[in-house]
């Protein structure tokens, strides 16, 4: 089964991913699977009936908003990073958990390097799978890069302001 | 001047190991150039004709001299001995090896200076006002503003990678000498009748292949509410700038494609949503206001009898004065221009010796405070009248006396050919030519205020499309040619120039300039400067003037 690195309670391990990433052309395999946008919109409510888990991969054009009253129902929400220079999933999954509540797994898939462990745990990634072959340690380590950090965000780390009052 | 704190020092200290092992990754082939590129380049690292560039921020401008003696230091040891001030108000190192960056990293990090996001698609290094706390004109400190948005602008989690690279610029005068309407977003800073702060917000100005001029999306945004604000602003540019063509990324496309009205109104929905989390503590901004508290000035007489007699006696300094000395908020105080621009030289060039006058003098007689200005020159914007005849005899020494703050050969200029890889075309000696055109400083002071602004490519680093006198260099069939532009300017009437006719070869220039500069002579009523007469007239008499001479 393949893996993906899961961060959980502050610890990165690597996990086995039950969901499979299913692509618009190819026919739903049994168990918990991850598909597109556009799929679940045609198929979403037939296979949450079905009793598995299911997940939307959310495409860097595509709108968070239009997930947001599926969200409840939806075990992962994945965000694709077609080039990793490109940032609107930062945006994407900040909003999932601080405008939507999320409580689900965001995931970061695409090209996944690294050097963005630390911004997409800061925007409330927990959950990764790195096309760099970073292992849980490596990944670890680039998120914990800075000891302070200037911003507010989803992560609730204390920004360098609050922890100048302390 | 703002001190860093631990807090601070660690950040940079952090980022340089970062760094550090992201080149020893590429110098092992374990990153290949595409995916080290973005990295390198947030982190102030190019790629040029002839070697790297490293280009070190300096947040709004402001130097200490124990910096400015670091720059200097970096400039002998690895660089050839100058660097380059630019018009972001950061210094350019041209000649740096891959293998030596990290370890200059680390020296810039002893003296808290970095080279973070001076590059990349992501926030850049925040300008402001060089007259800042010296000026009467001023409604508050920008620096303090200045200062809150580079720490959040600062390994940004959310807007770190943006479609296109970002700008800021904080005003707090109603003489903008930030270039504010030509940044991603200006602010400028007002005051309300009730007596609180807020900002007016100008967003989607940029020049490039396509110049725009920021429109105004709020009037008055209340201060506390900054950086709500601009999250809603980055927000709404993260998720819908476009990332299809890096020509139509930054953000002045989305709000022309949208419209100020309906791009305006999806910041304040947005805005609505964010709530006020974002914003600083008052507890903050009082830390860092703090910082730029009013240094301790002397009550002095307005006039100063040593200053008078050397004026009197000296004509060489009483054009330094009449050019580069200009009105401190303090009686008996004033605000010293030092001209990176002296005749021949490359605008923007500071040799290693230089700057270590320049942190000499300002040690002495300055309150050991040094700003940069984006058009290039370097400010010293606390000096006693008493103490500037001895800071111009110093300053003339090494050459850093030029009288022509804003005269015809205070020109900016890109690197050009010369460094460029984009370049089409040379500009630094296309702007020697014209200085040295002007040499006759009497001249110079007749024709008065002209900014000629030269760029190499259309990518217009030179600013050529808000010069008085814009300049673009293009390449026709492998020769360089140049295109005219009148009527620009970068300041708070920000106007984009205007095509003069067709380009001209690269030794027609400075005669067209001198020529230009003649029909206003002859065209301008009192006391309009040359923006004023073109505006008024209108391109024919200077066309006509141009091509007659050129056919």
């Amino acid at each position: 089964m393949p893996s993906r690195i899961r961060l959980k309670d502050g610890v990165f391990s690597l996990v086995e991913d039950p969901f499979t990433a299913v692509s618009d052309d190819w026919a739903i395999p049994q168990g918990d699977v991850i598909i597109s946008l556009t799929r679940f919109q045609a198929e979403g409510e037939r296979l949450l009936s079905e009793g598995r888990k299911v997940g939307v991969r959310l495409e860097a054009d595509e709108e968070v908003e239009a997930l947001a009253y599926d969200l409840p129902q939806l075990s992962v929400v994945a965000l694709a990073f077609p080039k990793f220079g490109d940032g609107r999933a930062y945006s994407y999954a900040s909003l999932l958990r601080e405008r939507f509540n999320y409580q689900g797994e965001v995931r970061a898939v695409g090209d996944v390097l690294r050097e963005q462990a630390g911004f997409m745990v800061r925007c409330g990634f927990d959950a990764f799978e790195p096309a760099d072959g970073s292992t849980p340690e490596v990944w670890e380590r680039a998120a914990h890069r800075f000891r302070h950090v200037y911003q507010r965000s989803i992560d609730r780390r204390t920004p360098a302001f609050v922890e100048r009052g302390e | 001047m703002y001190q860093y704190d631990t807090i601070d020092k660690d950040m940079l200290a952090d980022r340089s190991a970062e760094f550090r092992g992201q080149v020893a990754r590429r110098l092992a082939g374990e990153l290949n150039e595409d995916q080290f590129k973005p990295l390198r380049l947030r982190n102030g690292l190019y790629l040029q004709l002839h070697a790297y560039m490293l280009r070190i921020a300096i947040p709004y401008g402001s130097l200490n001299p124990t910096q400015l003696r670091k720059l200097a230091w970096i400039g002998r040891t690895y660089d050839k001995g100058y660097g380059h001030f630019t018009t972001r108000t950061n210094l350019q190192f041209h000649w740096i090896k891959l293998s030596d960056a990290p370890d200059i990293m680390d020296h810039l990090a002893e003296v808290d200076m970095h080279a973070i996001q001076t590059s990349g698609n992501c926030i850049r290094n925040v300008t402001a006002d060089p007259y800042a706390g010296a000026t009467a004109e001023e409604i508050d400190d920008p620096r303090v503003w200045a200062e809150a948005i580079r720490q959040w602008s600062t390994v940004h989690p959310e807007f770190s990678w943006l479609p296109r690279k970002f700008k800021i610029a904080v005003t707090a005068a109603p003489k903008d000498r930030t270039a504010a309407k030509t940044h991603d977003i200006g602010l400028n800073l007002k005051r309300a009748r009730d007596g609180s702060l807020g900002f007016e917000v100008m967003v989607g100005g940029g020049l490039g292949r396509l110049p725009h001029i920021a429109p105004t999306i709020r009037e008055f945004l209340p201060a506390p509410r900054l950086f709500s604000y601009l999250e809603a602003i980055l927000r709404t540019y993260n998720r819908h700038g476009r990332r299809d063509n890096i020509h139509k990324a930054r953000v002045k496309i989305l709000v022309a494609a949208l419209g100020r009205e309906e791009f305006a109104r999806q910041v304040e929905a947005e805005w609505e949503k964010i709530g006020s989390e974002p914003d600083l503590p008052d507890t903050e901004l009082a830390r860092i206001r703090g910082a730029f508290a009013p240094k301790n000035f002397e009550t002095l007489p307005a006039q100063s009898e040593a200053f008078e007699q050397a004026r009197a006696a000296k004509p060489a300094f009483a054009r330094f004065v009449r050019n580069n000395l200009k009105p401190h908020k303090v009686s008996g105080y004033g605000i010293v221009e030092v001209s990176l621009k002296a005749i021949g030289e490359t605008p923007g060039d500071a040799t290693a010796e230089q700057m270590e006058v320049i942190a000499d003098l300002a040690e002495r007689f300055g309150q050991n405070d040094i700003r940069v200005t984006h058009e290039q020159n370097l400010v010293l914007p606390h000096v006693k009248l008493d103490d500037v005849p001895a800071v111009w005899a110093r300053l003339a020494e090494v050459g850093l006396a030029t009288p022509n703050m804003n005269l015809v050969s205070d020109i900016i200029a890109c690197p050009g050919l010369d460094y460029c890889a984009l370049a089409n075309a040379r500009a630094i000696s296309v702007a020697q030519h014209i200085a040295e055109k002007f040499a006759d400083p009497d001249r110079a002071e007749r024709v008065g205020e002209l900014k000629v602004k030269i760029s190499g490519c259309i990518n217009a680093c030179g600013h050529h499309h808000v010069g008085h006198i814009g300049i673009l260099g293009v390449d026709k069939k492998g020769e360089e040619f140049y295109q005219l532009t009148l009527g620009g300017s970068g300041a708070e009437d920000a106007a984009v120039g205007q095509a003069l006719g067709p380009a001209l070869p690269y030794d027609k220039v400075a005669d067209a300039v001198d020529t230009l500069v003649e029909v206003y002579l002859r065209e301008r009523a009192d006391g309009e400067r040359f923006l004023d007469t073109f505006r008024r007239t209108g391109v024919a008499p200077f066309k006509e003037a141009v091509y007659a001479v050129a056919d």
